[in-house]
C-alpha cells in the first residue's frame, strides 16, 4: 500500500535557510541545499522549500537554489512562497520542482489554482492553506492568509472543496493555533479535511515529538505530517521518526 | 554510448537529465527525430496527458522515429506516460470524453482509470501521489539488479498499465488493486513510477537500464 509520507520544510531567505543552527553532520550552515541533502541522505520522503524572501528584487535567488537541489536530489520537492503569477509558477518548475505550493494568492485569486493545474497538472499544485479555529464558521475553521494575520470569510472545509474543483492535487493544511507550540498537530481539522476530499492532505504545525506525527497519520488520516524545527534543531533525525512510526504501524519508507 | 532523452512538451525533463548525470550516463535532451535516431538508447519520459501527448509526438514526428526505433530492437524506457502511451489505448480522453485515444501500439495492451474506492472506510484517493512498493514479477531480471522486492518508488498517476500478454509484467503495485507498473517487450522497458525522483532505490534501478542488453 501507499506509504505516508514524511516532508521537511526549509524556509528559505534570500537563498539561505533561517532555522537550523545546531544542524549536524557537517552541513553547512544556511545552505538549503546541503540541509536537502542531509534530509535526503537520512530518507525524507519529499522536501518544501518555503521562500520567505521579502524583496522582490531578490527573489530570483530562489530559482538558482531550485536548480542546484534538483541537481542533488532525487525525490519531488515543492516551492512555495510568493507564488502569484502563471510566470512566478512556470519559472519554478522549470527549474526542476516538482510541485508549487500556492497559499494567499490563491485565496485572493483563486483561478490561479485552475491555470497552474492547466499548465502542468494537478499533481504539480499545492494548496496552503493557513486555518484558525472559529465556531463562527460553518466547518469550525476559517481560513487566515498572510502568515495568519489577515483573517478571511473562507470556511475552511468550503475552501478545500473548492480549491480541489479548480484543480488543486494535494493540500497543505497549517493550523496556526498549533503551528510553533510543538504540542502536536490540530488532529481534529485535518481529519475533517483528509476525510471529505479527494487528494492527499499534508499535516502542518505543531509536530514536536515522532508521537505527534503517529497521532496525525493516524488518528488525524493525515497522508503526510510535514515537520520543521523538530529536525532543524537536532532534535530529531528523519530516521529516527521514521523508525518510531514503523514500530507504531505506521507504513513509512525505510 | 549516447542515450537521447525526448523532449515533447511532456513536462519537466530536468529531473531526468540530472539523474542521468549523476549516473555518469551522456544523454542530450532533443524533440528532433534526426537527431534522437542517432542515440543508442532512448528515454521517453512524460508527465502529461495521454491525448496531449500523443498529439505532441505526432506533430513532431517522434511516434514514426520511436517505432523505428523499437523495430530495430534498440532500447528505449519508457517513465509514466511514457510507459502508458506505448500501449495500444488509453482512456484518458480530452476532457473525459468517452472513448479512447489511440496510442502508438508498440505492445498490446490498455490504459484504465485507477478507480477511486474505499479501503478501511475511507477513500482512495486519486491520483496515486506518494511512494508505494513494487512487487517483482520477473525476480533475477537484469533490470532489477540491485533492487529488493517491495522496494518502495514514487508514483504520480491516476491511470494504470494493463498489458495483454502477462508474461511481459516486470512488477506490480497495490493501490486498490494489484495493478502492473514495469513490464518489459522486446528492447522497450517501461516503469509506472519515476526512478529519477525514487532516490537512491530509484538512481540504481534507473541505472540497470543502460547495462541492459535485450
Amino acid at each position: 500500500m501507499l506509504k505516508k509520507r514524511i516532508v521537511v520544510c526549509l524556509d528559505v531567505k534570500e537563498g539561505k535557510t533561517t532555522k537550523g543552527i545546531k544542524f549536524q553532520d557537517n552541513v553547512e550552515l544556511g545552505d538549503p541545499v546541503e540541509m536537502a541533502n542531509a534530509y535526503y541522505l537520512q530518507g525524507v520522503d519529499e522536501l518544501v522549500f518555503y521562500d520567505i524572501t521579502a524583496s522582490a528584487e531578490k527573489r530570483p535567488i530562489m530559482i538558482d537554489v531550485v536548480a542546484r537541489v534538483a541537481q542533488k536530489i532525487f525525490i519531488p520537492f515543492c516551492v512555495g512562497g510568493g507564488l502569484s503569477s502563471a510566470e512566478d509558477i512556470r519559472r519554478v518548475i522549470l527549474a526542476g520542482a516538482e510541485k508549487v505550493s500556492l497559499n494567499s494568492p490563491a485565496v485572493k485569486n483563486p483561478e490561479l489554482i485552475r491555470t497552474a493545474a492547466r499548465m502542468y497538472g494537478s499533481q504539480s499544485v499545492v494548496l496552503g492553506m493557513d486555518v484558525l479555529a472559529d465556531p463562527a464558521m460553518k466547518s469550525g475553521y476559517r481560513v487566515v492568509i498572510n502568515g495568519g494575520r489577515t483573517p478571511t470569510g473562507l470556511d475552511a472545509l468550503e475552501w478545500a472543496l473548492q480549491a480541489e474543483s479548480l484543480g488543486a492535487g494535494e493540500i497543505v493544511l497549517n493550523s496556526i493555533d498549533a503551528d510553533g507550540t510543538k504540542a502536536g498537530y490540530e488532529l481534529t481539522v485535518t481529519r475533517l479535511i483528509s476525510t471529505h476530499v479527494g487528494v492527499p492532505v499534508v499535516a502542518s504545525g505543531g509536530a514536536g515529538t515522532p508521537e505527534h506525527l503517529r497521532a496525525v497519520l493516524q488518528e488525524g488520516r493525515a497522508d503526510a505530517a510535514l515537520v520543521a524545527s523538530m529536525v532543524h534543531y537536532g532534535t530529531y533525525t528523519v530516521r529516527q521518526i521514521k523508525e518510531f512510526l514503523a514500530e507504531k504501524g505506521v507504513d513509512v519508507r525505510l | 554510448m549516447r542515450t537521447g532523452i525526448i523532449d515533447y512538451d511532456a513536462g519537466n525533463l530536468q529531473s531526468v537529465v540530472s539523474a542521468l548525470r549523476r549516473l555518469g550516463r551522456d544523454a542530450f535532451v532533443s524533440s528532433d527525430p534526426q537527431e534522437l535516431s542517432k542515440a543508442d538508447r532512448l528515454v521517453f519520459p512524460g508527465d502529461g496527458h495521454a491525448a496531449t501527448s500523443m498529439e505532441s509526438l505526432r506533430r513532431l514526428g517522434l511516434d514514426e522515429l520511436l517505432k523505428d526505433f523499437f523495430q530495430r530492437g534498440r532500447p528505449i524506457l519508457g517513465i509514466c506516460v511514457g510507459s502508458q502511451i506505448v500501449l495500444d489505448s488509453s482512456d484518458e480522453t480530452p476532457e473525459g470524453r468517452p472513448g479512447v485515444t489511440p496510442c502508438l501500439g508498440l505492445v498490446a495492451g490498455t490504459c484504465h482509470r485507477l478507480p477511486k474506492g474505499e479501503v478501511e472506510a475511507r477513500p482512495l484517493k486519486v491520483p496515486h501521489m506518494g511512494w508505494n512498493t513494487v512487487r517483482i514479477e520477473q525476480p533475477g531480471h537484469p533490470l532489477f539488479r540491485g533492487i529488493r522486492d517491495e522496494s518502495a518508488f514514487y508514483f504520480v498517476h491516476s491511470f494504470y498499465t494493463e498489458p495483454v500478454k502477462s508474461s511481459i509484467v516486470l512488477g506490480t503495485t497495490e493501490y486498490g488493486l494489484r495493478f502492473v507498473t514495469g513490464f518489459v517487450q522486446d528492447s522497450l522497458a517501461a516503469w509506472q513510477f519515476h526512478p529519477e525522483k525514487s532516490g537512491e532505490v530509484g538512481l540504481t534501478l534507473l541505472d540497470n537500464f543502460f547495462d541492459w542488453r535485450p
